[in-house]
């Protein structure tokens, strides 16, 4: 789960980390009475999504009068900012901080981040901060600092002494960045974070140490013992499809594509979904039903995917082990007879209880095309969408 | 003797009285696992399945000499059982639970190195199917009539995938040695390429189904440790062409987050290094048929 950077700030600010002052506005109106609260005479704005990369898509101003952070404030509120990370469809800018401006002398990226390969808290520092790490590791790689913390033992004074001087930081800054990397851990580590970056990490011309920006993730398995990270939550920042998904505990994500998917199981989910593209489709979701699907279970399934105007065709693909092939045809039957589905449905049953299950879905007489094999329910499904695409259009 | 699990295991179910645990555990003896009590804490001695219930893993190792253990305990003690049964002595544990935070598996597994690696406990998943030797015995979720017993091992993060696989081979007379359950998650008990070591030695393997998907090193680094020391042929599939970059796809595991990690790049690296690749999920069965047919004839 993603948080704002103004959420991140705030957490770490409370942890020892240093940020600029700011304030956060919902109107033009409070942007510019949070930059006569802050003071001074240069702010800069900028527009709350979840996504990096806002600056070159105008989500950052610098505004040195009333008047431009008024009218910066109305540019970016309301409207959908598209930046590499957030893809063609954009996000709603609904919030904005407003932040004093400080005088940069040095930035520094750093960020901390779950390493799968040590099964570890990775630090990775750099002192060429401000641009993103992968430029980073292309441009200056042998300027990247990595350290991974003993779960065991937390991380140290040391580690985070090594950083600093790796850094090249001047001595009076040695303590101060000790502060903030130890102060970034605790927040990582105690509020269950699966990723914070701070880029830039900024020396400013009067020797101090401040995160000028803040991302951070969230392990969604550990959200049921961070109650104060779960309300951090900002539903306006998610594909509406996958929030009625995960509402009603389906695990969904939004693509693309036309041929919609229902299927048990990650793994074979992708699987379908790749099947779907070698026989000349494009999948319009992932969604893994999980086990133990009920009837209400599957009918919801259709509800969500149905959500999505998208949507051309749906593919069941069930392979039961914990599951039962006769409770996902009844699941069906009921979609069709309750939710209505008005595309073509190709199902696909495996596993325990498949004989009944396919006699369930003949034996109702709805309009199902049933296949055998997975490579066969891609077929099919990937033929009934064109039919149905030629239909529409011839 | 194919890999970890056998008729002979002596297994217990952590979690034993729930529902989840109750109905698995049923399931499980019903295939011939040797399963010989189960861990609720606060039920200790109660009989529950015809089985004892201990109150403590160690209780149950002492009164029942169980090596094996099962975990279905829910996500938020999950961490604490697994650590619990490495402690009393068990040599061999399947979690199954899904939904366990990341931070209490870097402490798991930081936790077993307390042990020299002969008494290690050895953990696979969790966020797994478990695993079965077909014809033997199953520790798991898996159904069992899908498997039929025979000479290729798989190993792969998601049931339901590793379903196919095993239907697709069924269907062509192919059998399973043992099928190992890795787990979806980001941090698991065994990487792919530990369970390669053990089908490496095992007498009864002659080929080896590795199903993996996008997200993480560990397809990439089994690939490179077969290409340097695996003489049994290594056929692979990769799951997630179409994965866009940066979402989670289901598994906590499963997201491109750096270079290396999409399908592409994974079958890529497979390639060089010598593995066969299945190049569909529906070409299971016939690409692992053609590896044992070329097999037979080069023997």
């Amino acid at each position: 789960m993603d948080i704002h950077e103004y959420q991140a700030k705030e957490l770490l600010a409370r942890h020892g980390v240093h940020v600029p002052r700011g304030g956060l506005a919902y109107s033009p109106e409070q942007a510019t009475y949070r930059a006569s609260e802050i003071g001074g005479g240069k702010w800069v704005v900028k527009a709350q999504i979840h996504s990096g990369a806002r600056g070159k898509a105008g989500g950052i101003r610098i505004c040195t009068s009333d008047q431009e952070v008024s009218d910066a404030a109305e540019a970016m509120l309301g409207r959908k900012l598209v930046t590499h990370q957030t893809g063609p469809r954009g996000k709603l800018v609904s919030r904005l901080y407003v932040e004093e401006t400080v005088d940069i002398r040095q930035e520094i990226y750093l960020a901390f981040v779950l390493d799968r390969k040590a099964e570890r808290v990775m630090i990775v520092a750099s002192a060429s901060g401000g641009m993103e790490i992968e430029e980073i590791a292309e441009k200056q790689p042998d300027s990247i600092i990595r350290a991974t913390v003993d779960p065991g033992a937390g991380m140290q004074h040391y580690q985070a002494r090594e950083i600093a001087f790796g850094l090249g930081l001047e001595n009076n800054l040695i303590g101060k960045a000790t502060e903030t990397l130890l102060g970034c851990y605790r927040v990582f580590r105690d509020y269950d974070a699966s990723m914070l970056e701070i880029n830039p990490l900024v020396v400013t011309r009067d020797g101090n140490l401040m995160a000028l920006d803040a991302k951070m993730s969230f392990d969604e398995n550990a959200l049921f013992r961070r109650p104060q990270i779960s309300e951090l939550r900002d539903k306006s920042q998610e594909d509406p499809r996958e929030t009625f998904a995960s509402d009603r505990g389906l695990s969904y994500v939004g693509l693309d594509g036309n041929i919609g998917c229902i299927i048990n199981g990650a793994g074979l989910a992708m699987a379908t979904m790749d099947m779907i593209k070698i026989a000349g489709g494009e999948p319009a979701n992932f969604l893994d039903i999980g086990g133990g699907a009920s009837p209400e279970r599957v009918a919801k399934s259709f509800r969500a995917v149905l959500g999505d105007k998208n949507v051309k065709t749906i593919l069941v693909n069930i392979f039961a082990g914990i599951n039962r092939c006769d409770w996902v045809a009844e699941g069906v039957v009921k979609a069709i007879r309750e939710v209505g589905v008005n595309v073509p449905l190709v199902v696909r049953l495996a596993g325990t209880k498949v004989e009944e299950g396919r006699r369930i879905l003949a034996d109702s007489g709805e309009a199902v095309i049933v296949a055998e094999t997975l490579a066969e329910a891609a077929d099919k499904a990937v033929a009934a969408w064109r039919s149905a695409t030629m239909r529409k259009s011839g | 003797m194919a890999i970890l699990l056998n008729r002979d295991t002596r297994a217990i179910v952590q979690g034993f009285t729930g529902k989840i645990g109750s109905f698995h555990a049923e399931d499980m003896k019903r295939y011939g696992t040797n399963v010989v009590g189960g861990v609720t804490p606060g039920k200790g001695g109660q009989t529950h399945l015809g089985l004892p219930v201990f109150n403590t893993v160690k209780g149950a190792v002492r009164e029942t000499g169980a090596d094996a253990s099962i975990v279905f305990v829910p996500p938020p003690f999950a961490a604490d059982s697994i650590m619990e049964a490495a402690d009393a002595g068990i040599k061999f544990c399947v979690c199954i639970t899904d939904g366990i935070p990341s931070q209490d598996m870097m402490r798991v597994k930081r936790y077993m190195r307390r042990y020299r690696f002969e008494d290690r406990m050895r953990l696979i998943g969790p966020n797994c199917a478990g695993i079965i030797t077909p014809g033997q015995a199953l520790m798991g979720i898996m159904p069992g009539s899908i498997y039929l017993p025979g000479r290729v091992g798989i190993v792969g993060r998601s049931g339901t995938l590793g379903y196919e696989a095993a239907s697709q081979m069924k269907a062509l007379g192919i059998g399973v040695s043992t099928s190992v359950g890795i787990g979806g998650d980001p941090i698991n008990g065994s990487s792919f390429k530990d369970i390669l070591e053990l089908f490496e030695q095992d007498d009864d393997t002659d080929a080896v189904v590795m199903i993996g998907e996008i997200g993480g090193p560990q397809e990439a680094e089994a690939a490179l440790w077969a290409r340097d020391n695996m003489r049994k042929p290594l056929i692979a599939y990769i799951a997630g062409l179409s994965a866009p970059k940066g979402r989670r796809m289901g598994h906590a595991g499963a997201i491109i987050s750096a270079f290396g990690e999409s399908a592409q790049e994974k079958v890529e690296i497979l390639k060089d290094a010598g593995v066969i690749i299945v190049p569909t999920p529906a070409s299971f069965g016939e690409v692992v048929a053609g590896v044992i047919a070329d097999r037979t004839k080069a023997a």
